[in-house]
């Protein structure tokens, strides 16, 4: 996978949104929501983003996809630095790179028949004529297993695994090399969910697709991802392969994320986890050095002045923390 | 104390006996939940756990009486402590909730009124079941909020909802709905909100209301890992009606409801072999409008037979019940084989 050059690269992004208001208490806030997160998205592959909520998973997310301007660092997608690019300039790429949202009822016109409104971006990017559009939804109908017949009804006739259903098709109408899907899963039933984690890896096969796949359940990563990002107040504490990073975790957040995780152990027990105390600083105030020292288990004085980098374990991983927990790792690299 | 050593015999608090709900509606009677009995027992957890649609909040709204609806019909019976709730006045069914029978919710944020302080709304529940001066009222609500781990709880008592976080105000409402020491707390799915380490925070502290404030809950969930965390008995509910009920590790270690097993299949596992394909229960759950007859599971069930097509009873396998005809003589082997799941020891 190194030998291969990235598919899209994130150099030291950062996004900063301003909230709050001139004329309230408190006045105007920067709410760093990234802060210099440098990510490669390798052709073929799935990259998982985890993290609590408002850790910026989304944002990068959308960054990626130039949906929101970043305020400093550099995307770049295959081979072409975006980050300045227009509006204008963006549309043809925007056939090759998609999104999938999370919720697929609001994701989705209710007045338009879903016929047109996968046939949407087909008619924008204007490759195909009326006839190869029609066969184009036939084609898109059965890879998302649902029957052509559903193209002339509305949304609201169809649950809410169909739906997301016909969000994916509409994000591979224009065949796109690259998907990043928010939370693509979150909304849906277990059973529903299963499908969907399912119809996205088929697709990902038959179609040579690249993933970006943002998610708040680590189980759902660790089925779908190949590489998997950790994210913490709008950084990433830890990115490597997703077995690796998911049972052998480096950073201690990641440890303790993990160790949250409710399984549906038939002997299940509260005590034998090891829970986090706290809640996530506010991302308008973060805390000074790593940005986890506040409620890390391990943290010493250094933690609390000294940013940790995102570097290289050697084991394809890397972690942004001055104490790793691996302790066949060197401390100091 | 672990699940296992709590006796069985101990008192019944809930008895829930052939409840069904339905609605009036203009295309005609919607059933909503049918013939659902269940118990809670002092001072355990009972899970009910489901997906949308399932009826589990609809059953927990029952116990409450919170049902308003003119068109809504509702048969069966509820006892709590030797009384039918549903046979009591809207007077005394008003002074039971909040000092018997509390419930808390999934968006704390909604079920809070965001005009007051979090210390004027736990004080206004005391001051409404309890004779207590307005002083003695924001004295015992700081000590509540202590007791649920708010940090500084004299100064959160005088915050507004909006300026706590998400974890902070489910431990207010918490702390509101454990103010008059009741004996039942019906949580409806009161962590879906949360992120997974508030989560683990909030489960600890359920698991911990038995013990230090002797009460019994229910708790609505949708979440297979959240059951197994924290509760005693599960009952596993689809489409209206109690597909498989029992004690936490019977249900979730041998579910004998084909449904359970889909359902314990399609949560992709933490641990151990990534199946190449998740195991999924191909359809969505029916509408109650759409159910269909005989057995609800049926049309996207694996195991249907000719049987299915009129709706099983409850069949009794040792302490575990399931409405299924396979369960009278218990799952095939097979579906047992897929089914048994090796969580737990690769940790």
């Amino acid at each position: 996978m190194s030998t291969a050059k990235p598919m899209l690269k994130a150099d030291s992004v950062s996004k900063t949104f301003k909230v709050g208001s001139r004329f309230r208490a408190g006045g105007i806030q920067h709410l760093h929501a990234l802060q210099d997160v440098s990510i490669e998205v390798y052709p073929g592959e799935i990259v998982g983003l985890v993290g609590e909520s408002g850790c910026g998973k989304s944002t990068l997310g959308r960054c990626l996809l130039r949906l929101y301007d970043v305020n400093d660092g550099r995307i770049t997608f295959k081979d072409r630095d975006i980050t300045g690019l227009s509006q204008r300039e963006l549309r043809p790429l925007r056939a090759d790179m998609q999104m999938v949202f999370q919720d697929p009822y609001s994701s989705l016109n209710p007045r338009r028949r879903v016929g047109d409104l996968i046939a949407e971006p087909l008619r924008v990017h204007g490759k195909y004529s009326a006839g190869d559009i029609q066969t184009r939804l036939r084609e898109l109908m059965d890879l998302v297993n649902l029957s052509p017949d559903f193209l002339t009804r509305f949304p609201h006739e169809f649950s809410g695994g169909q739906r997301q259903r016909i969000g994916i098709a509409r994000a591979i109408a224009l065949s796109p090399s690259l998907i990043v899907a928010d939370e693509p899963v979150s909304a849906l039933d277990v059973s529903v969910q299963a499908q969907i984690v399912n119809l996205f890896m088929d697709l990902q096969e038959k179609l040579g697709l690249t993933y970006v796949f943002i998610a708040h359940d680590l189980s759902v990563v660790r089925q779908i991802a190949t590489r998997t990002a950790v994210m913490y107040l709008g950084g990433i504490v830890e990115l490597g392969e997703t077995d690796r990073v998911l049972h052998r975790p480096a950073h201690p957040y990641t440890a303790a994320l993990i160790s949250a995780v409710p399984e549906p152990d038939p002997h299940g027990n509260i005590k034998a986890r090891t829970i986090l105390r706290g809640e996530p600083p506010s991302p308008t105030n973060p805390p000074s050095g790593c940005r986890f020292h506040t409620r890390c288990p391990v943290a010493q004085d250094r933690c609390s002045a000294e940013i940790p980098r995102l570097r290289s374990l050697g084991d394809n991983r890397s972690v942004a923390c001055h104490f790793p927990l691996d302790g066949s790792v060197a401390a100091h690299a | 104390m672990p699940a296992d050593q709590i006796p069985n015999t101990a008192e019944t608090l809930l008895d829930v006996q052939d409840l069904c709900v339905s609605f009036r509606s203009e295309r005609g009677i919607i059933r909503i939940l049918e013939n659902v009995s269940f118990t809670v027992r002092a001072r355990e957890i009972l899970s009910i756990v489901g997906e949308s649609g399932s009826g589990k909040s609809m059953t927990s709204l029952a116990v409450m009486r919170l049902i308003t609806d003119p068109n809504a019909i509702i048969t069966g019976s509820i006892t709590y402590k030797g009384r039918d709730l549903l046979k009591l006045s809207p007077r005394e069914m008003r002074d039971l909730r909040g000092r018997e029978i509390a419930m808390i919710f999934q968006d704390p944020m909604t079920a809070m009124t965001p005009v007051y302080t979090i210390g004027w709304q736990i004080e206004e529940q005391l001051r409404a079941h309890q004779d207590l001066s307005r002083h003695a009222a924001r004295a015992r609500a700081v000590e509540l909020l202590g007791e649920m781990g708010v940090p500084a709880p004299a100064k959160a008592a005088t915050r507004y909802p909006h300026q706590l976080s998400g974890g902070l105000r489910q431990r207010a409402m918490i702390a509101m709905a454990l103010s008059c020491n009741p004996s039942l707390l019906i949580a409806d799915e009161p962590t879906t909100a949360l992120d997974v380490t508030v989560q683990a925070q909030i489960l600890e502290l359920l698991q911990r209301l038995r013990t230090d404030f002797g009460s019994s809950v229910m708790l609505i969930t949708h979440d297979m890992g959240v059951v197994a965390t924290v509760s005693d008995r599960v009952m596993v509910m689809y489409s209206g009606i109690i597909a498989e009920r029992g004690p936490k590790p019977d249900v979730l270690g041998q579910p004998t409801h084909p449904y359970t097993l889909g359902l314990l299949h399609s949560i992709p596992p933490m641990h151990g072999e990534k199946p190449h394909r998740l195991p999924s229960i191909p359809g969505s759950p029916p509408s109650p409008m759409g159910r269909p007859p005989g057995c609800p599971f049926q049309p996207r069930c694996e195991f249907r037979m000719d049987a299915c097509a009129t709706r099983p009873p409850l069949f009794r396998n040792g302490m575990q019940e399931a409405s299924c005809w396979l369960a009278d003589k218990g799952l095939p082997d097979w579906a047992h084989e897929r089914a048994i799941r090796t969580t737990g020891e690769a940790a």
